[in-house]
C-alpha cells in the first residue's frame, strides 16, 4: 500500500512536484508517465525517502517516509534511476552487501539464489559491475530491488536502456512479481503500460493530469492510442 | 551496530579494489622513513627514542589523509550510488560512521606497517616504549581528527579532487591554528580568551603532547570531540544535500 497526501517538492522558485496525492493498492501495478522533467523521478525518490518532501505527506505499508523511515524502506524495494551501484564490487559481493544490511538469512537468504537465477545473472556473479553492459547492470539492479520480497516495489525506468528482448523478460518478470504486491514503475514507453500496468497515472509540470486504467486512457482518443492521448494532455 | 559494521566492511574493500590503496601506503612509507632518516637525522641524534618519527606524522597526513577521504562521499554522488546506500534501512548515522571507520582502519594499517622502525629503535638501543605506544595513539588521533574534516569536505562536491584541495586546506587551518602566524593575526585586536580559544584548536597544541609519551585527558577529549563535531556536520550536509 502506497499512500501520498498532498505530496510537494519545490526547490527555490521550482515547483518539481505539486501537491500529488494518490493511493496503490495491493495487487495494483501503477504506471507513471510524463514527460522528461515532469516530476516522476522527485515522486518516487520522495517515497523512497531519499528526497525530503517540502510539504504533504507519504507512506508506505503504513509507514511515514519521513516520521518512520527506516520501517518504510524496510518493506520497499526500489530501483532508483539509471540501476546506480558500486562499480568496483563484483555482482555477488554487491548483492551480499545488499542482502546482509536488509538482513537476510536462512530461507530469506536462498531465496537470492532464485533472484539470481530468475534474472540470469549466474554468468556474471564474479564479474565487477562496471564492467557490465546497461542490460546487466539493470538486471543486478532490479535483484537488489526484489531479493527481499518486498510487499511494495517502486521502479524508476525499469527497461530503460534493455533490448527487446531483455524488455520482454522484464516485463514478465514485473507481471509475475505483481500478485498481491503494491508496484509502481515509471516508464517513456506506452507500449509498456499496456503489457504491465492495471492503472496509469500521467503527471506534467508536477501535477497529475490523468489517473485511469491504460484502457481508460486510450479511450479519451478518438483514435484509441495511447501516444495520442499523451500528446494531447501533456502539451 | 551491525550496519556500521556491513558499511564498513564494504568501504575497506573498495580502497583496496583498486591500486591506489597500495601506492598510497608505498607512498606513506617511503616518505615516512625518509622525513625520520634524513630529514629527522635519526641516526645521527643517537637517542633511542622516535620523536624525529613522530614529529614529521602532522605535515605528512597534511596531504595524504585528504587523499585518503576525498573518496568517501563524492564518489557515491557523483556515481549515484548514495541513492541506493540511502535508501536501503540504514540510518545517515550508520553510513557515516561506517565509512569514517572504514577510512581510519585504513590509516591505522599504514601506520602498523611502519613497525620496522619501532624494531630498529629497539634493536639499536632501549626506548621507553610505553611512551612510543602513546605516540602511535596520538598519530591515530590526529589521524582521526582529519579524516573527519575531510570527510566533511568530500560530503560538500561530487568531485573528489575538489575533495581533495578543500581537505588539505582545510586540515592546513587546523594544523596551524596554534602557530604565531595565525595567533598574531588575532592579538592585534581580539580579546585574550579568543586568542587562547583559537590557540587550543589547533592540532599540533594537542598531538605534540601525546607524540612525547604524555597522553592528557584534556587532549584525548579535544581529539574525541572535534572528529564527532566534524562527522556530524557531515551528516547534516549529506541530510541536506544528498539527492542533489
Amino acid at each position: 500500500m502506497i499512500r501520498t497526501e498532498g505530496l510537494t517538492k519545490r526547490y527555490g522558485a521550482l515547483t518539481a512536484v505539486d501537491a500529488v496525492s494518490f493511493t496503490v493498492k495491493p495487487g495494483e501495478v501503477l504506471g507513471f508517465l510524463g514527460p522528461n522533467g515532469a516530476g516522476k523521478t522527485t515522486t518516487m525518490r520522495m517515497l523512497a525517502g531519499f528526497v525530503n518532501p517540502s510539504s504533504g505527506q507519504a507512506s508506505i505499508c503504513g509507514h511515514d517516509v519521513d516520521a518512520d523511515s527506516l520501517a518504510a524502506r524496510a518493506c520497499l524495494g526500489y530501483l532508483p534511476e539509471g540501476a546506480p551501484a558500486y562499480g568496483e564490487m563484483t555482482v555477488g559481493e554487491f548483492l551480499a552487501f545488499v542482502a546482509d544490511l536488509r538482513r537476510l538469512r536462512g530461507a530469506a537468504r536462498a531465496r537470492i539464489e532464485a533472484v539470481i537465477e530468475r534474472l540470469q545473472l549466474q554468468g556474471v556473479l564474479g564479474q565487477t559491475i562496471e564492467t557490465l553492459s546497461k542490460g546487466f547492470r539493470r538486471r543486478v539492479g532490479l535483484a537488489q530491488a526484489i531479493m527481499h520480497d518486498p510487499p511494495v516495489l517502486i521502479l524508476d525506468e525499469p527497461t530503460d536502456g534493455l533490448d527487446p528482448n531483455q524488455k520482454h523478460e522484464v516485463r514478465s518478470l514485473i507481471n509475475e512479481l505483481a500478485g498481491d504486491k503494491t508496484v509502481i514503475i515509471s516508464t517513456h514507453i506506452l507500449e509498456e503500460v499496456d503489457a504491465v500496468c492495471t492503472r496509469a497515472i500521467i503527471i506534467a509540470r508536477g501535477r497529475i493530469v490523468a489517473d485511469d486504467t491504460p484502457q481508460g486512457l486510450a479511450a479519451r482518443a478518438a483514435s484509441g492510442r495511447l501516444d495520442d492521448v499523451f500528446r494531447t494532455i501533456t502539451a | 551496530m551491525r550496519n556500521i559494521g556491513i558499511i564498513m566492511r564494504r568501504e575497506l574493500a573498495s580502497y583496496f579494489a583498486t591500486p591506489l590503496a597500495y601506492i598510497f601506503l608505498l607512498i606513506f612509507l617511503v616518505l615516512v622513513n625518509l622525513f625520520t632518516f634524513y630529514l629527522g637525522e635519526f641516526f645521527e641524534r643517537g637517542q633511542a627514542d622516535l620523536n624525529p618519527f613522530f614529529s614529521y606524522h602532522p605535515w605528512l597526513f597534511l596531504f595524504l589523509i585528504p587523499a585518503v577521504s576525498m573518496r568517501l562521499w563524492a564518489d557515491e554522488r557523483r556515481s549515484g550510488s548514495i541513492e541506493l546506500l540511502m535508501t536501503l534501512p540504514v540510518t545517515l548515522w550508520q553510513a557515516v560512521l561506517g565509512k569514517f571507520l572504514a577510512a581510519w582502519a585504513f590509516t591505522t594499517l599504514a601506520l602498523v606497517l611502519t613497525f620496522p622502525i619501532w624494531i630498529s629503535v629497539n634493536y639499536l638501543g632501549s626506548p621507553d616504549n610505553g611512551a612510543i605506544l602513546a605516540a602511535y595513539v596520538g598519530s591515530m588521533l590526529l589521524a582521526a581528527g582529519f579524516l573527519s574534516i575531510g570527510s566533511l569536505a568530500s560530503a560538500l562536491t561530487r568531485n573528489p579532487v575538489v575533495a581533495f584541495i578543500v581537505g588539505i586546506a582545510a586540515c592546513f587551518v587546523f594544523l596551524v591554528a596554534g602557530f604565531p602566524l595565525v595567533l598574531d593575526a588575532f592579538r592585534g585586536w581580539a580579546p585574550q580568551p579568543v586568542v587562547d580559544a583559537v590557540a587550543s584548536l589547533g592540532f599540533l597544541t594537542h598531538y605534540e603532547a601525546i607524540s612525547k609519551g604524555v597522553i592528557d585527558i584534556r587532549d584525548l577529549i579535544y581529539f574525541v570531540l572535534l572528529t564527532t563535531w566534524f562527522l556530524m556536520a557531515t551528516a547534516v550536509v549529506l541530510d541536506v544535500r544528498k539527492s542533489e
